[in-house]
């Protein structure tokens, strides 16, 4: 990945780290811990990789993505509203009455969502329909997917899991974003998913492990599973629950649904700018 | 010809002929095409008629992202495996994100017979009308069931079908008169004294006690619901001002069915005595439908017996 277009890519991490904040600030609580924890992997999809139309959010043989960790909508959201799927001026109505943003993403009533989910484990088996539509019509679109680690839990995962590698997914490249925590404690201490990466591999997977914020390593897995034939790809990205504010990271074990005061606003929004003043930018 | 006809070959037939018309048609089973008639389909459309095996949490999601992509799809099971089972995966992934899956369960209430208690269901109805926006068919013969599919199909949106899969024990509505309209309750039998509302297998029970009634000098009117979710409320209350009481007639436990769906219109609209037949908030024990039809009070004599106690609720 050259220079410039990786320090493209981090720019793109502040900003939406920038506005998700903002975003979660402004209604007082949300899903910070796990919807900081995906922005790189967002960035590479949403900047890079992702052939998409924000004027056209419903573009037939546009590239989806299903974010099965619905909670983390509010990262999702920065990254539409940056990418002009609706004015910025919407985050500020997050779960706010009748608001179009609710902190689960739904395909309804936000553009550029391309599928509801929330209810954990659904979206994944949700994206195997869409990928399986894709090879019906051939239209040559990616399916991209994120799951939780904690949402790893539930057996539809699993059926997902083996359902995909039988029909040959190729088309579908899968992120988990393994930060370690979930809601009740460590993903060892709760019902422990290693080896991780051998489960996806016994299901017949392509399946990588990288730094989920490092924008090149990521973009290197996609890229390569986008050359592999016959199987779906995942790509499990270690990452970091809070990752990018400090008073978030330090918390890092108990960070999935917290109160963000006025002050703990402007102290992240005021480090994140130091990262870089031109991305903060309204 | 229907009276000789499987109800799940009427189904399957239709589904296939569809696929041939329309190539956003899919179907999706869960290990049960063998049973549910579908299996066939398969050899003429390899790529559209899938199977996930045992797995029917995953196929309602899967049905819903390939219902986003534009396709149509039918799913199938048991009636307790599309309903019980996977009630928060047609809520969230079909339902509440607009997708247009249709659903089709078979075997229902009592009918499941040899499968016994685990495949009855008795509160599939229940669990499917609370789930806001659903809409629930059950067919009584494949006559009616062969007008349903293109309507049903037509409307934009999930609807579950509680499919008797085997030969009806009668056929009613092979006429050339009959024309089906889904959302409205057809009347099969005109009368003054009371009203028995059924659906699926009770109609024939419905249908039998009303002749039985008759030898008594009562005029019972009867009425399938076969739409049972939206209830077609204007039917409902027309001949209920008329009839003056109810009897609901439903293969399903008493509560949270057909005859709940009736008793919220009536104490809205008119409120009158009202009997409920159908299973009485109990599990099923194995056996054969007719067999369980008697041992819970759900055949013709018991309909009449209820028709007659109503109505001296009614005199009272």
């Amino acid at each position: 990945m050259d220079k410039q277009l990786k320090d493209f890519l981090n720019q793109k991490c502040i900003r939406i780290r920038y506005l998700t904040m903002d975003e979660i600030g402004e209604l007082g609580v949300g899903h910070a811990g796990g919807s900081m924890s995906m922005v790189e992997a967002l960035a590479v999809l949403y900047y890079k990789h992702m052939n998409i139309d924000p004027n056209n959010p419903k573009m037939e043989g546009r590239d989806r993505f299903v974010l099965s960790k619905a909670h983390a909508g509010p990262a999702l959201y920065a990254a539409l509203a940056d990418k002009g799927y609706f004015p910025l001026e919407l985050l500020k109505t997050l779960n706010k009455p009748g608001t179009s943003l609710p902190s689960h993403a739904d395909m309804v009533r936000t553009p550029g969502v391309d599928m509801t989910a929330g209810s954990l484990g659904q979206g994944l088996s949700c994206a195997v329909g869409i990928a399986l539509g894709s090879k019906l019509s051939g239209d040559g679109a990616w399916v991209h997917a994120m799951i939780g680690d904690g949402e790893t839990n539930e057996g539809q995962i699993w059926e997902a899991a083996m359902y995909a590698a039988h029909k040959k997914l190729d088309n579908m490249i899968c992120f988990t974003d393994y930060n370690k925590m979930q809601l009740d404690g460590g993903t060892e201490e709760v019902s422990g998913l290693e080896p991780l990466a051998d489960k996806w591999k016994a299901f017949g997977w392509n399946v990588y492990s990288v730094d989920g914020h490092d924008v090149e390593a990521i973009d290197d897995a996609v890229t390569d599973a986008k050359s592999k034939k016959g199987r779906p790809s995942m790509i499990i990205l270690n990452t970091l629950k809070g990752k990018g504010v400090s008073f978030l990271e330090a918390k890092w074990m108990n960070n999935h649904n917290v109160n963000i005061s006025p002050e703990e606003r402007s102290i992240a929004l005021e480090e994140l700018k130091r990262g870089c003043e031109q991305c903060t930018r309204r | 010809m229907y009276e000789a006809i499987e109800m799940r070959k009427v189904m399957a037939d239709w589904i296939e002929a569809k696929m041939e018309e329309d190539e956003k048609v899919v179907i999706i089973d869960a290990d049960l095409a063998r049973a549910n008639g579908t299996l066939g389909i398969r050899d003429k459309f390899p790529e559209r008629a899938l199977d996930v095996g045992v797995a029917e949490c995953n196929m309602a999601s899967i049905g819903a992202g390939l219902a986003s992509y534009g396709y149509k799809p039918f799913i199938f099971s048991f009636c307790p495996f599309v309903t019980r089972r996977i009630c928060d995966q047609v809520t969230i992934s079909i339902v509440y994100a607009k997708q247009n899956v249709k659903i089709v369960g078979t075997d229902p209430g009592i009918a499941a017979a040899f499968n016994g208690g685990t495949h009855m269901t008795q509160e599939d109805i229940g669990v499917m009308r609370s789930i806001p926006g659903m809409v629930i068919y059950e067919p009584v013969d494949g006559a009616q069931l062969a007008q349903a599919l293109p309507q049903i199909f037509s409307y934009d949106g999930p609807v579950y079908i509680r499919l008797f899969r085997k030969v009806p024990a009668k056929t009613y509505f092979e006429r050339e008169d009959y024309q089906f309209e889904l959302f409205k309750a057809d009347v099969m039998r005109e009368g003054t004294d009371v009203t028995l509302f059924a659906s699926g297998i009770e109609v024939k029970e419905a249908i039998e006690a009303a002749e039985l009634l008759t030898l008594e000098g009562i005029q019972a009117e009867v009425i399938n619901v076969h739409t049972i979710k939206p209830v077609d409320r204007e039917t409902v209350v027309r001949s209920v001002k008329k009839t003056g009481c109810a009897v609901s007639c439903e293969n399903h436990n008493i509560i949270g069915g057909l005859g709940s769906a009736i008793a919220e219109v009536l104490v809205q609209e008119c409120p009158v005595p009202m009997e409920y037949i159908g299973t009485r908030d109990h599990f099923s024990e194995v056996g054969k439908t007719d067999y369980l039809v008697k041992k819970y009070k759900m055949d013709a004599i018991s309909i009449k017996e209820a028709a007659i106690t109503c109505m001296a609720k009614k005199e009272g």
